[in-house]
């Protein structure tokens, strides 16, 4: 098949490259070396592989990158950096829900499409949120807990932020 | 509250700054932001892309195999077949290891020549410039298979006339305990108690398939990065190749999971043989689709258990026979039977016992080390026997066990005294206490509730002649390095290592880099396998850490002119205790040492006790280092209109010994279970005439979020274990009661028992219409 070019913004950089219209989001991003997106099945099975398109949570395995031409991509090593880690990151580092680490990018990624919608969620909504991203490690105890720690300190810090905790 | 936990023995607390604290572990915010790299996430320049070829039979003849075709592709670089690696096997026996149950001429052909065992053996091996173009170069490889008539039942593998896998016979290993007087002990019973339970294959299912680059340098080394649980297969890597040891260098990646399904070698040798071949950097990658044909599963049991009991619930003779399905080639399955023959009456004191146990050869799936390792396929029969013996004898399940729970002083199976804290009933209880009062049933939803107690060795077998290495050093700003060849599966074993020497060095956590899993340059650490890296290669470092602190305090003994006992090492620096403002830094203290010649590096050697093997008459004589204990307990809840069951609560209690970092105890606790409820419930790999029914995560379906209420850890902590600040090992026991806790539960829910996991739905319907009918 010939290849097509296509347009993607991934974690804010503009990539213009041609890719085979078969190839998936998933490969597509591994090759323009985002590899903290994880192939663990290609088949939407795990989850391992999950990215924000639009703000909105997909396998990228599922989704064909000409599907994704102009689209915003973010990607869970988008969210923070060692020196500057988000929240959700934060949390579950502390909280030890990384243990192979392997589910933790797209963990994370059905993390931060949960919080965006829904700030305070119950054990019941983080248990739904991240029922399509498989885990062999955990039993996903510290996982919830870790979404339930980084709800909190994003609520405590949105509340400084909004001045009601702060000096302004 | 019908149970109460058992009051503990008084213990004295540790005095400890870092060890036992719920530190963040080293590894856990690269994880967190996605800069770790895994086995399948490098690239290098000018690389090539292997694919395996394999075989769509599992039992045949290779008739004509003809690569030409693929080979011709544009793009094709290298195409491998047996014909191109004469004898090349692949021999999984360790060093130490040497097996006297395996027999001559079994290993797997790296490249199968002639005859096909099993669906998915290897056959050809391609490397191309592109993925694509190595994809299409398998099908392009031309064969033919005649079949054979196969055997895939053990059971049917064992009798005469049946398909020999090998020959002479399809037996792979056997094993027997003969202990007191079985006869005599029946005669004493007033009641035989006798069923037979079987467990399923089962996949790892970690999320990380296997994956690896390999390259040839200007020395002729070939360098394979790669996810393994073993660095010191280079030795079986370079024997398959025809190279010498010092050729072949493992570079370990932190591994997206492991489980034993990356404890036998997988992608290496390939790696390496194309990297040979074509002198290029190759990559291979496995997708879930191969990985499920192509890695190790757990072994399927079939265990028959024979109890004579007396009326008081005690125990007075047992006699059980064991069956595992070895698959198509044998690799760890004589030491997984082992491992179950040893611990086949659990943590019991049974004095008069007899044991069989075969592990037989099919054209199945080939099967080998799983967390658990054949104790957990017991623990599945020897806790269902205990409910099932409390039922006839109209007993509360927790006083029979009480009635014949090993102490310590007691001896096991093996004839093995116990020297470690026995917490049993201490555990038992606790788990039980807090799973609380039954939950109320309401119309067809029935609840139950049950548990299981189980002893699971830490650290390999002792006639293995065990070891580990670890160097510690410090640096002259006072930072630290530790270099341990130990690889981390995500447990947590290299935090645990930099947790254990910042207590002993005062260096704080954050001050140290640790390499690992590197077989030319880390020390040998041995396999993270077996739990036993806490034990072994936390005792190497804490080893050497301790002879650096030994030469820090006795330079800083004439600096302050104090006794060592009145000087402290702690927060980076050293101090006298009674005025803790009369300090030194560790980054002054380290460059004075330096300055006189003193050490402040050490490679430290631990070894495991060592043993002549177990006599092969009677099973008898030492043969772990130590053993964990613990139990785990469930609630479920069982539609009986549906067969679903729920799980409504869990909880593992376990004597940790000591747990070096609380989170990742718990992390183990709740994670090792979430696979023992897993395997109880919807776990099998479904094999039918030797082919996978089961091939992707789509059909073989692990616990979801949605599966699982959170498990609650009730660590306990001894501090009687042999590893280091008496820690014992938590990875696999975590695991081994979890699934038959379910089992009993379910029992308790539905008044009948269904002795062939997993409990699906169909079976639980099929069991209540049994009951209904009896």
């Amino acid at each position: 098949m010939q290849p097509k070019m296509i347009t993607l913004t991934v974690n804010g950089r503009k990539h213009q490259v041609a890719f085979s219209p078969d190839e998936t989001l998933l490969n597509a991003l591994r090759q323009l070396n985002y590899t903290d997106v994880k192939n663990g099945c290609e088949k939407g099975d795990c989850g391992a592989c999950a990215v924000l398109l639009n703000g909105k949570a997909v396998n990228s395995c599922l989704v064909l990158a000409c599907q994704a031409d102009g689209s915003e991509i973010l990607t869970n090593a988008g969210l923070g950096t060692m020196d500057n880690p988000h929240p959700i990151q934060e949390a579950f580092a502390d909280a030890g829900a990384a243990q192979c680490g392997y589910c933790t990018p797209g963990m994370i990624i059905s993390a931060k499409a949960l919080l965006d919608q829904n700030p305070h969620p119950s054990e019941e909504e983080i248990r739904e949120a991240i029922s399509g991203n498989l885990c062999r490690c955990t039993g996903y105890a510290q996982i919830i807990t870790a979404i339930q720690i980084a709800a909190e300190r994003m609520a405590a810090s949105a509340l400084a932020d909004s001045g009601q905790g702060g000096k302004q | 509250m019908k149970y109460k936990a058992k009051p503990l023995p008084p213990v004295e607390p540790p005095d400890l700054r870092v060890v036992g604290k719920p530190l963040r572990r080293v590894d856990a915010l690269g994880k967190a932001v996605g800069s770790t790299v895994y086995a399948g996430d490098f690239s290098m320049p000018n690389m090539l892309h292997g694919k395996v070829f394999r075989s769509s039979q599992p039992s045949a003849r290779i008739k004509r195999l003809d690569v030409s075709k693929a080979r011709e592709l544009p793009g094709v670089i290298c195409v491998l077949t047996a014909k191109d690696l004469p004898d090349a096997k692949l021999v999984t026996d360790m060093p130490g290891q040497t097996g006297q149950k395996r027999r001559a001429g079994t290993d797997a052909p790296v490249l199968a020549s002639e005859v096909i065992r099993y669906r998915g053996e290897p056959i050809a091996l391609v490397a191309a410039e592109r993925l694509d173009i190595a994809e299409q170069a398998l099908e392009r490889i031309e064969i033919e298979y005649d079949t054979l008539p196969g055997v895939y039942d053990p059971l049917e593998a064992m009798k005469p006339g049946a398909p020999v896998v090998y020959e002479p016979d399809n037996i792979v290993a056997t094993w027997k305990i003969r202990k007191g007087d079985v006869q005599a002990g029946m005669a004493m019973a007033d009641m035989i108690i006798e069923n037979t339970f079987s467990v399923p294959f089962v996949d790892h299912a970690y999320l990380e398939p296997e994956a690896g680059v390999a390259w040839m340098d200007d020395q002729n080394v070939i360098h394979i990065r790669v996810c393994t649980q073993v660095v010191e297969h280079f030795r079986s890597i370079a024997r398959a190749l025809g190279v010498p040891q010092n050729k072949i260098h493992i570079q370990g990646t932190l591994l997206g999971g492991g489980f034993g399904g990356k404890e036998d070698i997988t992608v290496e040798i390939f790696l390496a043989l194309l990297a040979k071949h074509t002198r290029r950097p190759v990559r291979l990658a496995y997708s879930r689709e191969e990985s499920i044909m192509a890695h190790s599963k757990r072994h399927p049991f079939i265990i028959t258990h024979h109890t004579g009991v007396k009326r008081n619930g005690r125990i007075t003779a047992a006699e059980i026979e064991m069956i595992s399905d070895a698959g198509a080639y044998p690799y760890l399955s004589p030491y997984v039977l082992l491992y179950a023959t040893v611990t086949a009456c659990g943590p019991y004191r049974v004095e008069h016992l007899k044991v069989d146990s075969t592990s037989v050869a099919t054209n199945n799936p080939f099967t080998s080390a799983f967390r658990g390792f054949g104790a957990a396929q017991a623990c599945v029969a020897y806790e269902q026997q205990m409910d099932e013996i409390a039922k006839a004898l109209d007993m509360d399940p927790l006083d029979v066990r009480r009635a014949n729970y090993l102490s310590t002083g007691d001896r096991n199976a093996t004839g093995q005294q116990m020297k470690s804290a026995v917490w049993l009933e201490e555990t038992a209880t606790r788990a039980l206490e807090a799973l609380g009062e039954k939950t109320s049933e309401c119309g067809l939803i029935k609840v139950g509730q049950g548990f299981a107690s189980y002893m699971q060795s830490y650290g390999r077998i002792t006639w293995f002649h065990d070891t580990s290495r670890a160097w510690v050093g410090l640096e002259l700003d006072g930072t630290a390095v530790i270099r341990c060849g130990v690889p981390d599966l995500g447990g947590g074993q290299v935090n645990t290592l930099c947790q254990i020497a910042s207590e002993v060095l005062g260096v704080p956590l954050e001050n140290f880099i640790i390499y690992s899993t590197d077989s030319a340059l880390t020390p040998l650490a041995g396999t993270t396998t077996a739990t036993r890296q806490l034990y072994m290669s936390g005792s190497a470092v804490h080893q050497a850490a301790s002879e650096i602190r030994r030469v820090l305090l006795e330079y800083a003994q004439l600096h302050f002119e104090q006794d060592i006992e009145n000087l402290e090492l702690a927060d980076g620096k050293v101090y006298v205790k009674s005025d803790p403002e009369n300090l030194l830094p560790l980054s002054e203290l380290t460059k004075m040492c330096a300055a006189e010649g003193l050490p402040l590096s050490n490679l430290a050697l631990f070894k495991a006790p060592f043993t002549d093997p177990i006599d092969p008459e009677t099973g008898q004589g030492d043969i772990f280092p130590d053993f964990t204990f613990g139990a785990h307990a469930v609630e479920v809840a069982v539609d009986t209109e549906t067969g679903e069951i729920t799980l409504l609560k869990s909880v593992g209690c376990h004597d940790v010994g000591r747990a070096i970092n609380p989170i990742a105890v718990e992390g183990q606790i709740q994670g090792g279970s979430a696979q023992g409820l897993g395997y109880a419930l919807m776990e099998e790999v479904q094999v039918v005439e030797g082919v996978i029914q089961t091939p992707s995560l789509s059909e073989y379906l692990i616990p979801t979020s949605r599966d699982l209420p959170t498990t609650k850890a009730i660590i306990l902590e001894s501090g009687t274990g042999l590893g280091p600040f008496g820690a014992k090992g938590i990875g696999e026991p975590s695991l081994t009661p979890a699934a038959p806790a379910v089992a009993n539960a379910v029992t308790n829910a539905l008044g009948v028992r269904i002795k062939d996991l997993p409990l699906t739905p169909e079976k639980v319907l099929a069991a209540i219409e049994e009951a209904k009918n009896a």
